[in-house]
């Protein structure tokens, strides 16, 4: 899975919906694994809007990414950025999570990624 | 006509085989009314990126046809996509599926824009290779899990469902064992292998087939097809999460059968109520006419005046 994937998910909890802290789920033991894909500047820049940054800031910050900026870039500065687009490519459309655990802030439950794909089936108490 | 994604690699004991739902899908999407439809909600260039969630990609021979031509039926490739199946082999399957199909389609992009002979006759020689423009939105991932249970509210701009939809006195649940079959393969493993099994490689260690036994299989294709009471049973949890999860220009396909009884369905859809616009529900597609009814068709689900 993409870690941007993250930036779309949450606890399944049904309780944890309303709670800042599920979101976003905190990768643990996470092994990373890079695809090449071709940089495309304006997928990264129709793509800011979508995202929720401050939560991308966490994610990168715990996958032991480059610590991001505290404002998303505007669309004219990304776009002239080389740097930051670069970074944010590696980041958003390169790099998968192929095993580990997505741990809900709330709730503390764990979901386990294998081979690259999470599970988010939860126990019978949980539904 | 865009080609159907190839799903032979997948193991259909344990994952449902493209059927005339799947194709009906891939041929509603295919129409100028439903290209148009989408390209218009989400223009390109001036609108933000949609994200589609395909729940119960199965195959992935949806979720793939629409990942790899995301250009020509969305009008955009930056288009990105998920699958979330509760079987763990779909979920494998899906994730291949669009693998393959946007290699070949954007293999295809390639060949067609370098070449050198456009090969229509002309002898245009010594045209130059170009890049390509690129053909195919992005999987993100395929997940385990529970209808749109792990999606952010509001996240989701196009949903697409073909649902368990044949009316079953029962649901069939997901044995406790095939909820992570991953970790199952172990026990499995061992038990079924009493004899020689001194030496095992590792690259076999590595990646464990996960085995399945005959009854496990037939769960997991009940599951695809068995909808409950009216075979609604799944769909309508499924409906009922649409105001949560859709974003404000959402729109779902859902499809449904005759004794699903879709203008019921679409009637309740319509009723819904909206702080924002008003809830559309409408046939986009059907197929398999018979005396009159349509056997199957898809629903449409949007909001209108957001
Ligand atoms: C009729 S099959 C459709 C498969 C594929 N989309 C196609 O069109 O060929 C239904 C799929 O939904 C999945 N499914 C059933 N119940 C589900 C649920 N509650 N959440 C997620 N997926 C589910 C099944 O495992 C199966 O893959
Ligand atoms: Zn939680």
């Amino acid at each position: 899975m993409k870690v941007l994937t993250l930036n779309f998910l949450t606890c399944a909890v049904k309780s944890c919906k309303t709670s800042v802290d599920s979101f976003p789920l905190h990768p643990k033991d996470a092994e990373l694994v890079s695809d090449d894909v071709e940089l495309n500047p304006q997928l990264l820049v129709n793509l800011l809007p979508r995202i929720d940054w401050n939560a991308l800031r966490t994610t990168a910050t715990e996958l032991g990414f480059p610590t991001l900026p505290e404002q998303p870039p505007t669309p004219e500065e990304l776009q002239a950025d080389e740097k930051m687009l670069q970074d944010l490519h590696k980041l958003l459309m390169e790099t998968q999570i192929s095993e580990g655990k997505l741990v809900c802030g709330a709730c503390g439950h764990e979901y386990a990624v294998r081979e690259g794909i999470a599970n988010f089936l939860l126990p019978s108490h949980l539904v | 006509m865009l080609p159907t994604p190839s799903t032979s690699h997948v193991p259909y004991s344990r994952v449902y085989e493209p059927a005339e739902d799947s194709f009906l899908l891939l041929d509603t999407f295919s129409q100028d009314s439903e290209t148009s439809f989408l390209s218009t909600r989400f223009p390109a260039g001036s609108s933000p990126t949609p994200l589609l969630l395909e729940v119960g990609p199965g195959s992935g021979v949806v979720l793939a046809f629409l990942t790899a031509h995301a250009a020509t039926l969305l009008g955009r490739s930056d288009v990105l996509t998920l699958g979330v199946d509760v079987n763990w082999f779909a979920c494998e399957a899906a994730s291949e599926t669009v693998r393959r199909t946007v290699g070949e389609v954007e293999a295809e992009a390639e060949g067609v824009a370098g070449q050198v002979d456009v090969g229509n006759g002309s002898g245009e020689k010594g045209v130059k290779p170009r890049k390509s423009q690129r053909r195919s939105g992005h999987l993100l991932a395929t997940a385990q899990g529970d209808l749109a249970s792990p999606l952010r509210p509001g996240a989701v701009d196009v949903l697409v469902f073909n649902p368990p939809y044949v009316p079953t006195d029962e649901l069939p649940t997901l044995p406790k064992e095939l909820a992570d079959p991953t970790t199952a393969t172990t026990t499995t493993t061992t038990t079924t292998t009493t004899t020689t099994t001194t030496t095992s490689n590792d690259s076999e260690k590595k990646k464990p087939v996960p085995k399945t036994t005959y009854a496990q299989e037939s769960t997991l294709l009940a599951l695809a097809y068995a909808g409950g009471r009216d075979g609604m049973e799944v769909t309508d949890r499924l409906l009922a999460s649409l105001p949560e999860i859709l974003s404000e220009r959402g729109v779902a396909y859902v499809l449904l059968c005759a004794q699903n009884r879709p203008e019921e369905v679409k009637a309740r859809v319509r009723a819904w109520e909206s702080e924002r616009g008003r809830w559309m529900a409408e046939t986009v597609g059907s197929s398999g006419k018979k005396a009159g009814w349509e056997r199957l068709q898809v629903v449409r689900i949007w909001r209108e005046g957001v």
